[in-house]
């Protein structure tokens, strides 16, 4: 809505233009019909939502948006983190058990009581859980050191190191940087490939019954 | 061949030459270049990425296939078992077989496969790939699985194996919606050794998937081609003119053997396939499974009996042993023992599992020297008479020495390199007799079973050991090669090069020249079948999209009754042009196929009319052999069938025996 209008003069000029216009353009005509019977121009016409913003809110209140602006997003990150603590997979836990079942007979062994049988039985049996569980690791996850280093050295972390990935143990005082000894390298996993369930109950059976025919 | 250009044949040409064009230009839209290699035990998909690879740079890819690994579990993995099972309807809970682009099917592919068919044998199809090459049988008729009950709904090697290859194409649609596979390029592999038949069979279920573009290429081609690739321009500096390549690709269920001439020309090196073996049903699951059964005769004598399923495990845990004693001693100390464990089937893991151990000594005694072992270059593959009732199953080798069947297919094949232009006199021995075997003059290996550092070893030193016996160089061991998935990569950057027109091809054609039998004129004698002549129906090395026509012989052709020919293959005899008639041929000259079968529709003409027709013989731009009756002076064309149902009696028989 521009405040300022033509001149006298302007307008005559425009009225005779508009007369030749309207004769020659039926569109313009209809358009003109319109907005004499009171219709607002559709460049006059702001987008719905901001129409709303511009006319409900007064102007001291824009400024109170822009302060909640970031506090909004505060609380929005911190409900995103108490989604992800509420959502662990029992599916995902199960079919890792089923492979492990499946692949080294995983459940099979731990689920038996080691106290009647000799070490050479048990290692026996270990050679079969060790070589299915080593089988499982490596089709279905990518597992990787945490700290290249080799443990026993020394090593020092910058400020902002990421703690989900390095604990600190011992005499843990002062300020970044922290220099340690490395005790043990961490292993992190930087894909999972599990695989796909067609039916999640499925999963919950780690090893089916088996009946020979 | 020049030589097949005859004037009688120039009518013809330009039909071939307007498919070639036709299908030249749809290629220049394809983006993937993709090859499959449809296996015994195992099947995988590689691609060629044409839009992101620029001259020796190539952009390669295998692809992850989903599959069901158990009930209602997909999970994605480089190789699909050539496994079928098929479930009794009570077996799984519904759903449990869904795929993501099938909810509805009732038959399981892949690892699922072959995991519930190892306990349930009954209602396992494997091997599909040997039933289609299985001239005994009629591949079209449900006799899969063969032991099956009669509850079982059986389906037929062809059914087989296009479930496989829908399943790949399914498996590529899913991964790469972007680039549908119906107009990508595919190159599906088959042994060397294939027979017409069988090659036809091969595109017959590729078409049935839905495989619009389709090349066939024979594997050890393949493997060549992945060694070339690999080499990255490398190749050139390894091999030279007037060498002779030998490929073995040892595979899971088979045995196929190739040999490809390089020479110079006009400054660049040219390959040429010159000869490819029979077909060997002998691979490394023969291998696997003689090792198992020798560790379980071993513990048998220690008073443990396995049963089946505990003799499957035990041949999974002997695989994994068998790797780790046949490493390269030179390079690194192999131990003299491995244990292996046989679990219990049972829940009670700890106290009914069986340890044994697998010694070197064993190993090499089971497999070095029972399925490699050194023999003599005039030695013979072993065969026995068959019992009629062994029909039913497969044509396995009799002889399980991979060595014999290279000595006989080297001695079968001397002198094969002389008729090529810049070979001759490239296999005299120093004394200047003629070589008693074609002396290779280097070796590609493939396959799993020759990643054995000792086989591999084993091989070429009983090879060098003949090619010393006759004063010859020893060959050399080609670089690089034994990639995995050699043939499904080779096959993806064959369809490349050949789109692409750019990089070296290697000239192949047919492997064997064709004959048609034929009674000669002459009297009847009571008590005597008339003699046989065999004419000369397509040479050797006839090249893609050529056509020869053989006018020398009209054949008389009843309208409406369906004629049978007996068809004969030669791998030795590459003089024989169209037209050569053979009176007399030794022994190992020319092998029987199949028959063949001519049949003129009844339309359009009086039924019980005899019409005379001449044989046209064309090699499609697929890569198989076809046979077109065309009536003298007419421009019809009749297709003679080359695979033709065995005889209607011999499959009752057949059936009654089971």
């Amino acid at each position: 809505m521009n405040p300022t209008h033509p001149s006298f003069l302007s307008r005559i000029a425009i009225a005779i233009g508009s007369f030749f216009a309207i004769l020659g353009n039926g569109r313009l005509a209809s358009d003109i019909t319109r907005l004499r019977a009171g219709e607002a121009l559709a460049a006059d016409v702001p987008p719905a939502p901001a129409k709303e913003v511009r006319i409900e809110v007064p102007v001291e209140k824009i400024v109170e948006v822009r302060v909640e602006v970031p506090v909004e997003r505060v609380v929005e990150k911190v409900v995103e983190k108490t989604v992800t603590v509420t959502a662990p997979s029992h599916t995902a836990a199960l079919q890792l058990l089923g492979l492990l079942q499946r692949e080294a007979r995983f459940v099979d062994f731990v689920q038996e009581d080691t106290a009647s049988y000799s070490d050479a039985d048990i290692g026996a049996a270990a050679r079969v859980v060790h070589e299915g569980c080593r089988k499982v690791l490596r089709a279905h996850f990518t597992i990787a050191p945490v700290r290249s280093e080799a443990e026993g050295s020394r090593v020092t972390l910058a400020a902002g190191f990421d703690a989900t990935e390095v604990r600190l143990t011992g005499n843990v005082v002062g300020q970044a940087p922290f220099t340690g000894t490395l005790g043990h390298r961490g292993w992190h996993v930087t894909d999972t490939r599990l695989p796909q369930l067609t039916d999640d109950k499925a999963a919950a059976v780690l090893a089916q019954a088996e009946v020979e025919l | 061949m020049d030589t097949t250009n005859t004037p009688n044949t120039s009518n013809t040409i330009n039909t071939t030459n307007s498919i070639a064009t036709s299908a030249g230009t749809a290629s220049a839209t394809a983006r993937f270049s993709l090859g499959i290699d449809l296996g015994t035990t195992h099947c995988a998909l590689s691609y060629v990425d044409r839009a992101a690879s620029d001259g020796d740079k190539v952009v390669q890819g295998v692809l992850d296939i989903p599959q069901l690994t158990g009930p209602a579990s997909i999970e994605s993995k480089p190789l699909l078992p050539s496994f079928l099972y098929l479930p009794h309807e009570s077996e799984l809970a519904p759903g449990d077989l869904a795929l993501p682009w099938s909810a509805a099917q009732d038959f399981a592919v892949g690892e699922f496969a072959r995991s519930r068919g190892a306990a349930t044998p009954i209602r396992l199809v494997s091997s599909a790939k040997s039933w289609l090459c299985h001239p005994g049988v009629d591949r079209r008729s449900p006799l899969l699985p063969a032991d099956a009950p009669a509850e079982v709904q059986r389906v037929s090697p062809l059914t087989a194996s296009i479930r496989y290859l829908s399943h790949l194409r399914w498996a590529w649609d899913q991964a790469h919606p972007e680039a549908p596979f119906d107009a990508q390029d595919i190159t599906v592999t088959i042994p060397a050794s294939f027979d017409p038949a069988a090659r036809e069979l091969t595109a017959e279920a590729c078409k049935a998937a839905g495989y619009q573009r389709l090349t066939l290429l024979e594997e050890p081609q393949a493997a060549l081609y992945s060694w070339i690739q690999a080499s990255g321009g490398d190749w050139r500096k390894q091999v030279k003119h007037g060498d002779v390549l030998l490929v073995v690709d040892v595979g899971g269920g088979t045995t196929d053997l190739s040999l490809i001439a390089v020479q110079e020309r006009d400054g660049q090196l040219e390959l040429q396939r010159v000869a490819v073996g029979e077909h060997i049903l002998l691979g490394g699951d023969n291998m696997d499974l003689a090792l198992a059964y020798g560790v379980a005769r071993k513990l048998a004598a220690e008073g443990k009996q396995l049963d089946a399923w505990q003799t499957r495990a035990l041949a999974h845990g002997c695989r994994a042993a068998k790797e780790q004693l046949l490493a390269d001693d030179t390079l690194q100390s192999v131990p003299d023992s491995i244990p292996v464990v046989v679990p219990s089937r049972g829940s009670k893991l700890i106290g009914g599992s069986i340890r044994t151990e697998v010694t070197r000594a064993e190993v090499l005694a089971l497999l070095v020297e029972g399925f490699f072992p050194p023999v003599a270059v005039s030695d013979k593959p072993a065969t026995r008479a068959r019992g009629a009732l062994t029909q039913l199953g497969l044509p396995y080798a009799q002889d399980a020495a991979v060595t014999r069947h290279l000595a006989a297919f080297l001695s079968r094949q001397a002198g094969s390199t002389a008729p090529i232009d810049g070979l001759h006199g490239t296999q005299q021995t120093p004394s200047g007799s003629g070589a008693s075997f074609l002396h290779p003059t280097a070796i590609l290996f493939n396959g799993g079973v020759l990643k054995a550092p000792q086989i591999e070893q084993r091989l070429v030193q009983v090879i060098n050991g003949w090619l010393a016996s006759e004063g010859a160089e020893p060959a050399r061991l080609l670089e690089g090669a034994n990639l995995d998935l050699a043939v499904a990569r080779g096959a993806a950057y064959y369809g490349h090069v050949a789109a692409s027109g750019r990089g070296v091809r290697i000239r192949g054609g047919t492997a064997q020249s064709y004959y048609v039998g034929v009674e000669s004129n002459m009297p009847a004698i009571p008590g005597m079948e008339p003699p046989l002549s065999a004419l000369c129906l397509a040479p050797f090395g006839m090249e893609e999209g050529t056509e020869v026509a053989l006018d020398a012989q009209a054949f008389g052709l009843v309208v409406g009754e369906p004629v049978r020919l007996r068809f004969f293959g030669s791998s030795v005899r590459r003089a024989d042009q169209v037209g050569t008639l053979l009176d007399f041929w030794g022994p190992e000259e020319l092998v029987e196929l199949q028959e063949i079968e001519a049949n003129l529709p009844a339309q359009g003409r009086t039924p019980g009319e005899v019409v005379a027709v001449h044989l046209h013989a064309r090699i499609t731009d697929i890569g198989t052999l076809e046979l077109n009756a065309v009536p003298v002076g007419g421009s019809e064309r009749w297709k003679v069938e080359l695979d033709v149902r065995a005889d209607a009696s011999a499959t009752d028989a057949e059936h009654a025996a089971q």
